[in-house]
């Protein structure tokens, strides 16, 4: 009798190692061709020293550099300010596929999978059989050391082949070398892209590229402030898998399933928790250590039936409408773009995730004009530069009717036409990717909604401000038309008739017939501290960075109607901004406006207004936000109808 | 020749005390006129010719094209008197250069500024003439047994006999042809022929048409002057001679014998100076292209879409054109008067004019 075929089939069983199972996945880990290979390279020792630096409150200082390319490989050498790593992690960080401290914590961060910076050490060490350099400096007095890696594929262990002792100028750091199979020539420019979007996302970092021939590009940083960090949270009960839910259930600590369920999860009080006991028709006192499968499955599907309050937001951090604009203000300087404008989405929430978008808008200047708009788009930090057709971000975008807002779309749908960069930045603790190679994002039905109300937002923004401006051409005629052409008019016609030049008031206001508003803002150097003004202000504890500019904002009210005209006008600011002296003296300053009640104007009369602004960078606010209240905001130019906060 | 110009100047003061009152009352200034268009022209069963009808055109000091505008009539009737009380007066081309010194108010083309010459017309009732302003030139040219006296610039009286004191070219149609300026004397002809091409014109000067079928040929020169229509009017109503006006077989052509018979749309105000309502139209017709077989060009879009306007064109609701028009879109082709010449160089004198002239009654077979 022959042997079973199953015997037959365990003598091929076995473990495979990671070097295969590297091998089978290698274009979803994003090392499919010698151009990607390069770019994933720098982008994972790049995310890692981001990270590093932001964990020990470093503003991170991270200097890439490509050595010796041929046709085949080339070096890539990426060295940090960061914290350093002891020399007893250097093996597990570097040469250990899927290990990370980061894996199971429930926060925004750059890396999900783990996978990480071991795959580039295991790529360079499969195509060019070169081991791995790495340089690490942990504190001021002390020396760094200098560790060349091997992976062991069978055991996926790290070993030490050679290591020294050597003297280093930083403060601390860490620097990794790794030779490896890449297409220099083709993959140059992706790396610069690649670089340039990272930038615009971390405005407090400052990144310097120095190519193979020795050219170099400098990053700056636009911001001095970490991004606010984000804390972890529990997992929130719509998240949940079945298998993670019974997991949790053999490590926790309480005994009974109400305090399992509070203590366990994000967004359970006790209300919310008997909710579910009860839904699910489980005895709260029940010891979670005793329930069986079913009784977990009932518990897990009474989850999605009781309405359970969204989890907190302090997991997620967000870049902030002024540091993208800033930042895309930055990078986008060669092209002097007409105008910026960016907002950031409230956080929601899809399967229990929490997720913030945020997304900017640059328009005009040198932007070609006839070639479809260039998409950015980034998930955590970090630039997604593949794969851009199958992103929700793409969608979004193309489903929205851009004609109304000056670009040009065949059909009104699809990639718009027109001289505009549009920048997405999704923030969450799960990224929805398509797939491991983390490029673009699964088509989620509330991520993508967010997407469009947040292009929406910014599309209102750009409206705005072509409105205002094509009624102030309109309205500039006719300040030529009263200024020149009627005073010329009344005297050719006295002239003919011998008779004195009337009197042109009256009908100049009949012509302009308009509240006419301008405004300038103006930029100085900060010598005083403003004085702080307070009338109405909910956050008092509010800090803010005085040092640098004051933004000086000029307004010009013009009564060119009829009638003497009294309304409300309000000024919006940016909310990281300190209000400093304010002339005339307002109704009401919030920590995102300032309100007058104006006096009444008597035709052909005006009104000055000012108000300061610190704690801004120069060219964070240039042109303001202006709103009436109690008057027809058809009569005003310059102004839009206050809706309220 | 001296000429009263009170009450042009009356006229004129009158549209810049309208400024003046408008301002002193706080109210927007602004000039009205008759709106210069196709919807806006009615028939005048009284003088038999196409008038202005009721809608009227605001020119108003409210938007910037308005204001310049009235700022140029300012400017323009200031010009206009300066030149009576000096007893000068400048061609329409000198009016638009003139303009260059008149800092905001100066015209961007001479178009511009003709329009505007038009608009005084209309506003005031007066004639071009009366402001002192006179076209380039006018080229038109007259062949025929007709004895004109004209008063020259030596202020002489001077008469012409338009075919024996005359080379080929034939007699000039001076810009002016009022009776102070011009009166017909003598005419020994059967019917005046209008024309629209010079070669046409030569062609039958060569032929000898004007001697052989007695007929006064005149030269239209494509869409004819202002003199030129009040010449072909006078000749017709002073010495009762029927016009036929022989022109290319197309909508700009049927648009030129409008113009003679109907009244222009743009001088409209004064239709009943210009137009000579008895006017017949000779030819070519589209008929004429199916019934003699002529050669032909396409029409282009922009013929096709100026015969359709000429559909809705009140002047043009008779049936002969309607029929005519028709079917010049069905056949979608267009034809010249020299076309003709494919059948010899005589043909036209010989077979084409007389057969037309006896179709119209004009000659008997």
């Amino acid at each position: 009798m022959p042997e079973a075929i199953a015997y037959e089939l365990a003598k091929k069983q076995k473990e495979i190692s990671v070097a295969e199972f590297f091998e089978r996945n290698k274009h979803i880990l994003g090392f499919g061709n010698p151009t990607r290979a390069l770019i994933t390279s720098i982008k994972e020792a790049v995310d890692n020293a981001l990270d590093a630096c932001e964990e020990s409150g470093i503003l991170p200082d991270i200097h890439i550099e490509v050595k010796n390319p041929s046709e085949e490989e080339c070096i890539v050498l990426v060295e940090d300010n960061g914290p350093g790593i002891i020399k007893k992690q250097i093996p597990h960080i570097f040469a250990r596929l899927l290990y990370g401290s980061r894996f199971h914590a429930i926060r925004q961060s750059r890396g999900q999978q783990g996978i990480g910076i071991s795959a580039v050490v295991l790529y360079g060490q499969l195509t060019t059989g070169k081991h791995a350099k790495i340089t690490s400096k942990i504190q001021e007095n002390q020396p760094a050391v200098l560790v060349e890696l091997a992976i062991d594929t069978n055991k996926n262990r790290g070993e030490i082949q050679h290591q020294e002792i050597m003297h280093w100028e930083k403060h601390s750091g860490t620097r990794i070398e790794v030779c490896l199979k890449a297409d220099y020539k083709r993959g140059k420019r992706f790396v610069y892209e690649y670089l340039q979007s990272t930038s615009i996302v971390n405005p407090h970092a400052r990144l310097t590229f120095k190519e193979a021939d020795g050219t170099e590009h400098v990053f700056e940083r636009t911001a001095d402030i970490l991004p606010k960090k984000s804390k972890e949270i529990k997992p929130h009960p719509y998240g949940v898998e079945l298998g993670t839910l019974i997991k949790m259930s053999k490590e926790t600590n309480a005994r009974k399933l109400a305090s399992f369920l509070k203590n366990e999860f994000s967004s359970m009080g006790d209300r919310t928790a008997n909710a579910v006991c009860d839904e699910a028709k489980l005895d709260r006192n029940l010891n979670p250590a005793d329930m069986s499968r079913e009784q977990f499955l009932s518990l897990h599907q009474a989850f999605k039936r009781v309405r359970i309050m969204t989890p907190p937001t302090v997991c997620l951090s967000p870049i902030g409408e002024t540091l993208i604009r800033r930042s895309l203000k930055s990078e986008t300087q060669e092209i002097s773009p007409e105008f910026i404008f960016t907002a950031t989405r409230p956080a929601s929430v899809y399967s229990g995730n929490p997720f913030q978008v945020e997304v900017g808008i640059v328009y005009g200047g040198n932007l070609p004009k006839d070639k479809p708009i260039k998409i950015l788009r980034f998930a955590n930090r970090i630039p997604l530069l593949y794969q851009q057709g199958d992103c929700a971000v793409t969608t979004a975008i193309a489903s929205i009717d851009w004609r109304r807002y000056g670009l040009d779309q065949p059909s009104g749908t699809g990639i718009p036409i027109g001289p505009a960069i549009f920048l997405t930045h999704i923030a969450s603790t799960q990224i929805p990717y398509t797939s491991e190679s983390k490029e673009a994002v699964a088509d989620i039905e509330e991520i993508e909604n967010e997407i469009k109300l947040a292009f929406r937002e910014v599309a209102r923004k750009v409206q705005m401000h072509i409105n205002k401006k094509v009624r102030r051409v309109k309205t500039r005629e006719k300040f030529d038309l009263i200024t020149k052409i009627l005073p010329e008019i009344a005297k050719k016609s006295a002239h003919m008739l011998n008779k004195s030049v009337p009197s042109l008031e009256k009908v100049i206001t009949r012509i302009m017939d308009v509240i006419w508003i301008e405004d300038i803002v103006e930029y100085e150097k900060v010598r005083d501290k403003p004085v702080q003004m307070k009338l109405d202000v909910t956050n008092l504890s509010r800090q803010s960075d005085t040092k640098g500019w004051i933004a000086k904002s000029t307004i010009m009210v013009v009564n060119y109607k009829s009638k003497p005209q009294k309304f409300n006008l309000y000024a919006l600011f940016p909310k990281n901004a300190v209000v400093g002296e304010v002339r005339p003296k307002p109704s009401k300053v919030t920590d995102s406006y300032i309100k007058w009640n104006l006096e009444s104007i008597d035709p052909t009369n005006k009104i000055d207004i000012f108000f300061e602004l610190a704690g801004l960078n120069k060219g964070d606010f240039d042109e303001n936000d202006l709103y009436v209240q109690n008057i027809n905001p058809s009569y005003v130019i310059g102004a839009d109808k206050w809706e309220g906060e | 020749m001296a000429r009263d110009y009170s009450g042009v100047i009356t006229k004129i003061d009158s549209i810049a005390a309208k400024v003046y009152a408008d301002l002193e009352k706080a109210e927007i200034p602004a000039l009205q006129l008759s709106t210069r268009t196709k919807a806006n022209i009615k028939f005048d069963d009284v003088l038999n010719v196409w008038k202005y009808g009721k809608n009227k055109t605001e020119r108003s000091a409210s938007s910037l094209d308005g204001a310049y505008m009235l700022l140029r009539t300012m400017y323009l009737v200031d010009f206009i008197k300066d030149m009576i009380k000096e007893k000068r007066s400048s061609t329409l081309r000198e009016t638009y250069y003139i303009s260059e010194s008149w800092n905001l108010a100066k015209f961007s083309s001479q178009n511009e500024s003709d329009l505007l010459a038009e608009d005084l017309e209309v506003i005031t009732g007066c004639m071009r003439e009366d402001f002192k302003l006179r076209p380039e030139e006018d080229g038109a040219r007259v062949i025929g047994n007709l004895v004109v006296e004209e008063m020259t610039r030596n202020n002489t009286k001077k008469k012409i006999h338009c075919q024996d004191d005359v080379g080929d070219a034939g007699y000039g149609i001076p810009y002016k042809v009022e009776k102070d300026k011009l009166m017909f004397k003598q005419v020994d002809a059967d019917f005046i022929v209008a024309i629209e091409t010079g070669g046409m014109f030569d062609r039958l000067v060569e032929n000898g048409f004007d001697k052989d079928s007695r007929a006064i040929l005149v030269h239209l020169k494509g869409q004819p002057a202002r003199s030129t229509r009040r010449f072909i009017k006078r000749l017709n109503e002073e010495k009762k001679l029927p016009v036929l006006v022989f022109t290319d077989c197309d909508p700009w052509s049927f648009r030129i014998f409008a113009s003679i018979a109907f009244g222009a749309i743009k001088t409209a105000h004064i239709s009943e100076y210009l137009a000579t309502p008895a006017a017949q139209y000779l030819g070519v017709t589209p008929s004429d292209i199916e019934n003699y077989k002529l050669p032909t060009d396409a029409l282009t879009n922009e013929d096709i879409a100026a015969l359709k306007s000429e559909l809705d064109d009140p002047r043009f609701q008779d049936q002969f054109w309607k029929h005519e028009i028709k079917l010049q879109l069905k056949i979608g082709k267009k034809s010249e008067q020299q076309a003709l010449a494919k059948y010899g160089l005589d043909y036209v004198t010989d077979t084409y004019l007389p057969e037309k002239l006896v179709e119209l009654g004009i000659l008997k077979k």
